[in-house]
């Protein structure tokens, strides 16, 4: 450390950062990353950050499978995805290095902790040489610091098990980098010490480390530079960073409220939609009710059930939950009952990839039950857009009593953004009301407009009915095996589901409204789109616009008219084409698909290059 | 249950106007003719009483009931009536099911159901044998039985539905006969009044597919030696001439006859609470032993939907209702202008 004063270090200002923070699965990176988020939220940046994690909980240490990731983009101007290429990563262990090293950017920061670059570890990480001398890192700014040293330099005093002390090498690591980009440090402090009050040894240890590691970046030498990156334009308003899957569960809170019923979720653990029912379990007094069940096909029936009397009723999963609860949506959709099934969607077929993301149930949502069992599905955007989804969800579920599947994935779920925070008195209503009269009541009588049939709830006298998965007369809703009846009934039922797109806005088209060519998306992949697309138009000048799609069954009776209005119509998906496969059928266009199955988004450059291929061809 | 003075129902109150379609003869008209008996006794405004049902010959049931009803898929009517007992803990709410439905693919739920003690009522109509599907051996069905799937003679080994029960600590676990009018209403009753899962196995002849599975059970000239009926602190004794008793000989069951040095102070008294006796009871098969009728076991614990219900009620208490706003804006925010 240097023993003089240090010359005067320079501020350099950066427009936006790309951040990444990886390690053994156990050595805390998602924390330190989560943390670093929330710095930066308080500086006012936009941001966006993507969470990358092993399967494994903990895969034996050191080892590449064991590494861990947690990425952030940060910007003083509006962005719209986690970045494509890190301008900064820190490594805590050879591992770490090797799986990331190959997404850095020319010159990028490397911050390594030099202490792990032992041959063992060099060994578990597959290194021939090590990559520190090696001069394979030549391209890179290299920082190799002694962070393990340091740690337990900073904790001298303490008197704790080395053990103990190394679990704080990851707050050196932040301290380190919220000096490097100007982050305040008071509210991880404050975490540190609410989180730890029980323990305050060792809250006391991970503060110290926090402040050691920005003191270090400041008096050091090593550190020559700091970035600033200035608070972004964004819509006045007060904000918070929220991932998919908790703007999801406060959707449905917000919702049931504004309903003014109870919530029950009825749900089985799966990666990654569990942190749902985490989010729901803690809020027992907006009169929510979760029921961990013994399956998935328990958590959606059971579900059914409090629909029968009368509660919002959700369940969540993923992709192999869907299969599993199939049957239960199935028999809502012929009992007309309103439930909402959320698929977090992963990495398929069967368990596949648990923790990566993938856009494959799209087709599964809107096709996979027996018989014609027309289903609404909506998509959501963004890990903010998962509130708005979900309560537009339980509003047309309720509606016209009928299950919706929302779809979101792993990378919504577990990615966040800043969320503008809405006043609960200017949420859209959601009308609930409850058929008591018994003069005229028929079980399957309809609504002459929406075609809903009355909800009646157990309990309410002289209403007392049958209902059932087997087909039913008309009105009466009777048992019934007549063929003309059940043409009826198939048909009312799609009729009542294709009706909805009544009531979608119109659809919004971001760039000309025609033109060259038109990419047209869904769910998570809204921002490497939107990314994309304004870039080519903005610097490239090109015509080329978006439209991204939040109904996806029933599509919005407008698409078609626009889809037209561009010589091409570019679909890209995290699937082998499925969204591509429906608009080429609904609107006999000859749209082209764009296909990424690698567990990860698109990131923006793939989609520039593809799209400028498109437009020359 | 709801003390609302109910305007006093009769039998006919809760018949639908369905026509009842099982074969002629089958057991399940027995079962469903008590129930209608029984239900308008219980003081119970009709329209809180829910009948939910899986698939099968014995799921058809709810359509006859003049009830709220929900014919669902096949294993899974626990699941649909735990969501609903939950969030309306007021509802009388009733699983109508069968050997298949409850015990093969429905097993699961079925377990759970009683080891959570969810506080409702399920009728396992156990005919041994797959009747909707047309004859098809079943989970209780016995090894060797010869049926359209296996024409060789059953090799599966049948599972004992009272065993289970007892095993997923049902907290209410009995048994009876769909002709025998009296105990089943009997049984109905006790079922209603127990607070948590209360599971009855009625053993019920499907006269098409497996007439005369129970025969010996009922008839009038063997059923006094094959049926053991368990009053909770009598002796248990049977017999044409109440001349036999079961007594313990080391850690097992016998079958002692009554006098000749046998006196009733040696034999063993029944308790709804002993699980150890409740489980011997349950493995008594014939011609060694008769076959038990009643309740095995009746404990209170408490239930999963009053405990949840509690849990939100400490919540709000504690807590106040919820203020959307205030979660909305949980956590670091930041104000921008």
């Amino acid at each position: 450390m240097a023993t003089e004063e240090s010359p005067a270090k320079r501020v350099e200002e950066r427009e936006q950062v790309v951040i990444r923070f990886a390690g053994d699965s156990g050595d805390g990176m998602q924390l330190a990353g989560m943390h670093f988020t929330n710095e930066t939220a308080l500086v006012g940046n936009d941001l966006s950050t993507f969470p990358d994690y092993p399967a494994e909980i903990r895969a034996p240490a050191g080892t590449l499978a064991g590494v861990s990731g947690f990425q952030l983009h940060f910007s003083s101007r509006e962005i719209f995805t986690a970045g494509d290429t890190p301008d900064v990563l820190i490594a805590m262990n050879p591992a770490a290095l090797k799986v990331n090293v190959g997404d850095l950017r020319p010159n990028a920061i490397l911050i390594v902790d030099k202490e792990t670059f032992t041959e063992q570890n060099l060994k578990k990480a597959e290194y021939a040489s090590n990559p520190l001398t090696d001069g394979s890192l030549d391209r890179l700014q290299v920082f190799p610091l002694e962070i393990s040293k340091l740690t337990i330099n900073a904790l001298r005093e303490m008197n704790l098990p080395t053990r103990t002390m190394m679990r704080s090498r990851n707050f050196f690591a932040l301290g380190l980098v919220s000096w490097l980009f100007h982050r305040p440090i008071e509210t991880t402090v404050q975490w540190i010490e609410q989180r730890f009050k029980k323990n305050p040894d060792i809250g006391e240890a991970n503060v110290r480390v926090l402040k050691a590691g920005y003191n270090f970046g400041e008096t050091t030498e090593l550190f020559k530079t700091s970035y600033e990156v200035k608070p972004a334009p964004i819509a006045p308003g007060r904000y918070r960073n929220i991932t998919g899957n908790t703007a999801v569960a406060l959707g449905f809170i917000a919702a049931a409220q504004t309903a003014g019923r109870p919530l029950f979720l009825g749900t089985y653990p799966i990666t990654p939609a569990s942190d749902i029912l985490h989010e729901l379990a803690g809020y027992k007094q907006f009169n929510v009710y979760t029921f961990q069940a013994e399956d998935e096909i328990a958590g959606v029936g059971a579900a059914l059930g409090a629909a029968f009397g009368g509660a919002v009723a959700i369940t969540t999963t993923s992709g192999p939950g869907m299969c599993l609860k199939a049957e239960t949506i199935n028999l809502a959709v012929s009992v007309e009952l309103p439930v909402v099934i959320v698929d977090v969607q992963r990495g398929g077929p069967s368990t596949g990839l648990p923790t990566k993301t993938e856009q494959g149930d799209l087709l599964m949502a809107i096709f996979g039950r027996n018989g014609e069992s027309p289903v609404p599905v909506l998509a959501a955007a963004t890990p903010a857009d998962c509130f708005d989804t979900a309560f537009e969800a339980v509003r047309i579920a309720v509606k016209y009593m009928t299950p919706v599947i929302i779809l979101t994935d792993g990378d919504l779920a577990n990615g966040a953004e800043p969320w503008r925070v809405p006043k609960a008195a200017e949420l859209p209503k959601i009308p609930v009301e409850f058929r008591t009269d018994p003069k005229g009541y028929f079980p399957y009588l309809r609504d002459p407009t929406t075609l809903s049939r009355p909800w009646a709830i157990p309990g309410t006298p002289e209403l007392e009915h049958r209902i059932g998965g087997l087909e039913k007369e008309y009105l009466t809703g009777n048992v019934s095996y007549s063929p003309t009846n059940h043409e009826q009934m198939v048909r009312v039922r799609a009729r009542k589901i294709a009706g909805i797109a009544r009531e979608i806005p119109p659809t919004q088209v971001d760039g000309p409204d025609s033109g060259d060519l038109l990419v047209l998306g869904w769910g998570s992949t809204y921002g490497a789109i939107a990314a994309a697309t304004h870039e080519l138009r903005e610097k490239k000048g090109k015509s080329v616009a978006q439209v991204h799609l939040r109904y996806l069954n029933p599509l919005p009776s407008d698409l078609g008219t626009i889809l037209h209005r561009y010589k091409k119509v570019l679909v890209p998906e995290m699937n082998l084409g499925q969204l591509v496969r429906l608009v080429r059928a609904e609107y006999l266009i000859d749209a082209i698909g764009f296909n990424k199955i690698q567990g990860q988004p698109f990131k923006v450059a793939e989609l520039i290059s593809k799209i400028s291929r498109v437009l020359e061809a | 249950m709801s003390g609302t003075a109910a305007r006093q129902l009769s039998r006919k109150d809760l018949v639908s106007d369905q026509d009842v379609r099982w074969c002629p003869g089958c057991g399940d008209y027995a079962i469903l003719a008590q129930v209608q008996k029984v239900l308008p006794e219980l003081g119970v405004p009709r329209e809180k009483f829910v009948f939910i049902s899986g698939i099968g010959c014995s799921s058809r049931f709810p359509y006859y009931m003049n009830t709220y009803g929900f014919h669902g898929i096949h294993g899974r009517a626990p699941t649909i009536a735990t969501g609903l007992k939950i969030t309306r803990p007021e509802l009388s709410v009733w699983v109508a099911t069968g050997d298949g439905d409850a015990l093969s693919i429905g097993g699961n739920h079925f377990l759970h159901t009683l080891r959570r003690n969810v506080d409702v009522n399920i009728l396992l109509f156990n005919n041994r044998i797959y009747g909707l599907t047309k004859g098809q051996y079943s989970p209780t069905s016995e090894q060797g039985k010869i049926t359209k799937s296996t024409p060789f003679g059953s090799i599966d080994y049948p599972i004992q539905p009272i065993t289970v029960a007892l095993g997923a600590e049902g907290s209410f676990v009995a048994r009876t006969i769909d002709v025998e009018a009296k105990h089943l209403q009997d049984m109905i009753r006790r079922a209603y009044e127990h607070r948590g899962t209360s599971f009855i196995e009625v053993l019920q002849n499907c006269n098409i597919f497996n007439d005369g599975a129970f025969e010996s059970l009922t008839d009038k000239e063997t059923k006094a030696d094959t049926q053991l009926v368990l009053e909770h602190g009598q002796p248990l004794i049977f017999g044409k001439n109440r001349d036999k008793g079961l007594r313990m000989r080391g850690h097992k069951l016998e079958v002692a006859p009554l006098g000749a040095g046998v006196s009733e102070r040696d034999l063993l008294v029944h308790d709804e609470t002993n699980d150890a006796l409740a489980f011997l009871l349950s493995s008594m098969r014939q011609p060694e032993f008769p076959t038990p009728i009643g309740v095995f076991r009746a404990v209170q614990r408490s239930t999963y939907d009053d405990a949840i219900n509690a849990q939100i009620h400490d919540a709000q208490a504690r807590q106040g209702a919820g203020d959307l706003d205030a979660l909305f804006g949980r956590g670091d925010t930041w104000e921008v202008r």
